[in-house]
């Protein structure tokens, strides 16, 4: 079941035997990640980056924007001046 | 019958003023024709890194040190993944954990006295895109000019009782963001938004009821119905045996009732982790005392300093303080001598009610604070009286002319001078022999007759205290 609230967050599409081959997989993955519970990490401060960098900044300084045909020329849906979706209905 | 309260908290989004938008050189410019200003960061594109804002961290920090936050040593961004197709990467960068400020109040003033509304904390996120829904049956429209504009979202402690004291609160954030210079407060163009948590419960009861999220409250009125509307709402259901369902509700402005919006409500599964981009940020002390440094007086601050040092009572010091640009010409105007009392009766009255309406701020005025310490000074010396001032600053304000050539053109001087007054008098006590006669029997009302005969008849420039002592001389 949890495969497929993933797959829900993921808006993929999964049939009956890729639910069950995911789960096994994925399920194996997170097996061996909870190897790292044998460790001991009480004295560890929680890591988002191993690098010692901070504080990277630009400066409030405008710089030249994509030209509006270039923007949308990767988009499958667009027409002049927006990019189309399917109707959202709120 | 049970007694209910209500327990609201409320969270803010204010644009930040910014040129450009929170990862990239794009422009943070209103109203532009969609999706111009965009780029391969703000739109998602494979590849490409985000660079944050420098000034739109200290913004937030400034309204941190402004709301009496505790400034985070060390901050970090965080991915908020969901799919809308307003959000081009399938992820906001936000804050999670670490936000930049934590803790802090807000004091709003309810009937006299002072009530603290606790902050939980205030972080730094961007903005979406806009999707358009109408012009196509089939399509919705999206325009990624916003998409990347900085947003700092402030949240309060569930500390607001009633819809009155909300309206208090933002009316009090915006004042202060305004002041600061880090948000322009405009709510009708989304400049500042406003979402609450509702809910209620017994009168002293300690558990919280269970809550509903209001959206779609677009300005100080519509905050204060949507959130009466719902607390009564929610006490009615309760009281018919009924249960709150936890949820979003929109208001509806036309019919003035909050609304479920039952559209896909799949639970909220936003897997929040640290976004590898971008690297934690670190305060030191002089970084935070530089931003401190540069602050301006704060309205409270300001509020008080009026009326202890200019003896200015504290409504209208509430009143000059409000503004950032009104309280500053009015300090202007006092530095240049004009008295405070005075500068304050004229901007409160004649000044405010001009300015309102023609919907103006008061620095975009062609009266400059100058110009009102020049006129008052004509009052001061009797070139003019208070009741001909009143025609001088509506022409000032009209034409920007400056007090002393609008008296000149229009031949407006006070006339003091004693003779000349005493001959009009005597015309006028002479042609009005019956009153003359009245007012020495005793009707002494009729005394107001006569001055106002002499005023019409000098145009309102006779000195007043003149008129009066020299007709009370002459009727004996």
């Amino acid at each position: 079941m949890e495969i497929e609230h993933v797959a829900l967050l993921a808006r993929l599409k999964l049939s009956d035997r890729e639910k069950e081959l995911f789960s096994t997989q994925v399920g194996g993955i997170i097996d061996y990640i909870h190897k790292l519970n044998e460790l001991d990490t009480s004295d560890v401060e929680p890591t988002a980056h191993v690098l010692p960098v901070r504080n990277v900044f630009r400066e409030d300084t405008l710089r030249p924007s994509l030209p509006r045909n270039k923007v949308l020329q990767n988009s499958p849906g667009k027409d002049e001046s927006f990019y189309t979706v399917p109707k959202i209905i709120e | 019958m049970i007694q209910y309260e209500a327990v609201i908290g409320l969270e803010i989004h204010a644009q930040l003023l910014t040129d450009t938008k929170i990862f990239c050189g794009c422009s943070t410019g209103f109203g532009s024709e969609p999706n111009t200003q965009t780029c391969p960061v703000c739109t998602g594109m494979p590849g490409v890194l985000p660079v944050m804002n420098r000034k739109a961290v200290e913004y937030v920090v400034r309204t941190g040190l402004a709301l009496n936050c505790d400034i985070s040593s060390l901050s970090r961004f965080a991915r908020k993944n969901y799919f809308y197709p307003d959000l081009p990467k399938g992820y906001q960068i936000s804050q999670f954990e670490f936000p930049l400020c934590e803790g802090g109040h807000v004091e709003i003033n309810g009937n006299g006295t002072i009530k603290k509304i606790g902050l939980t904390r205030i972080h730094l996120e961007e903005d979406a895109g806009k999707n358009i829904h109408e012009g196509s049956a089939n399509s919705s429209f999206v325009d990624l000019n916003r998409a990347g504009v900085p947003l700092m979202e402030i949240v309060s402690e569930p500390d607001i009782s009633t819809a009155k004291e909300a309206v208090d609160f933002v009316k009090k954030l915006r004042t202060t963001v305004r002041y600061i210079d880090v948000c322009d407060g405009n709510m009708e163009q989304g400049s500042l938004r406003c979402d609450a948590n509702v809910s209620v419960r017994p009168e002293g009861a300690e558990e919280f009821g269970v809550k509903t999220e209001i959206k779609n409250m677009n300005s100080f009125r519509f905050i204060e119905k949507a959130l009466d509307y719902e607390i009564k709402r929610q006490i009615k259901v309760l009281q018919e045996g009924g249960r709150i369902v936890q949820e979003t509700r929109l208001w509806n402005a036309e019919k003035g009732i909050t609304e479920s919006m039952r559209s896909k409500e799949e639970a909220h599964d936003y897997r929040y982790f640290p976004d590898p981009d971008l690297v934690p940020i670190e305060f030191d002390v002089s970084w935070t005392d530089g931003i401190r440094a540069n602050m301006t007086e704060l309205p409270d601050v300001k509020k008080e300093r009026f009326m202890n040092e200019w003896d200015i009572a504290e409504q209208d010091a509430e009143l000059l303080a409000s503004e950032r640009s009104t309280a500053e010409w009015f300090e202007e105007t006092v530095k240049m001598g004009g008295d405070p009392k005075s500068a304050c009766n004229w901007m409160k009255g004649d000044f405010m009610k001009l300015l309102n309406e023609e919907n103006i701020q008061i620095d975009e005025s062609r009266i400059k604070p100058r110009d009102l310490v020049d006129m008052l000074a004509l009052i001061d010396k009797g070139t003019i009286s208070g009741k001909i001032a009143k025609t001088v600053f509506e022409e000032m304000y009209k034409t920007g002319k400056k007090a002393g050539i609008i008296v000149e053109e229009k031949g407006l001087v006070q006339i003091s001078d004693a003779s000349g007054l005493e001959s009009i008098i005597d015309d006028l006590l002479a042609k009005n022999a019956d009153a003359v006669n009245k007012f020495k029997a005793g009707e002494n009302k009729l005394m107001g007759f006569f001055v106002g005969q002499v005023m019409k008849e000098t145009k309102g420039k006779a000195n007043p205290g003149m008129v009066n002592e020299l007709l009370r001389k002459k009727l004996g």
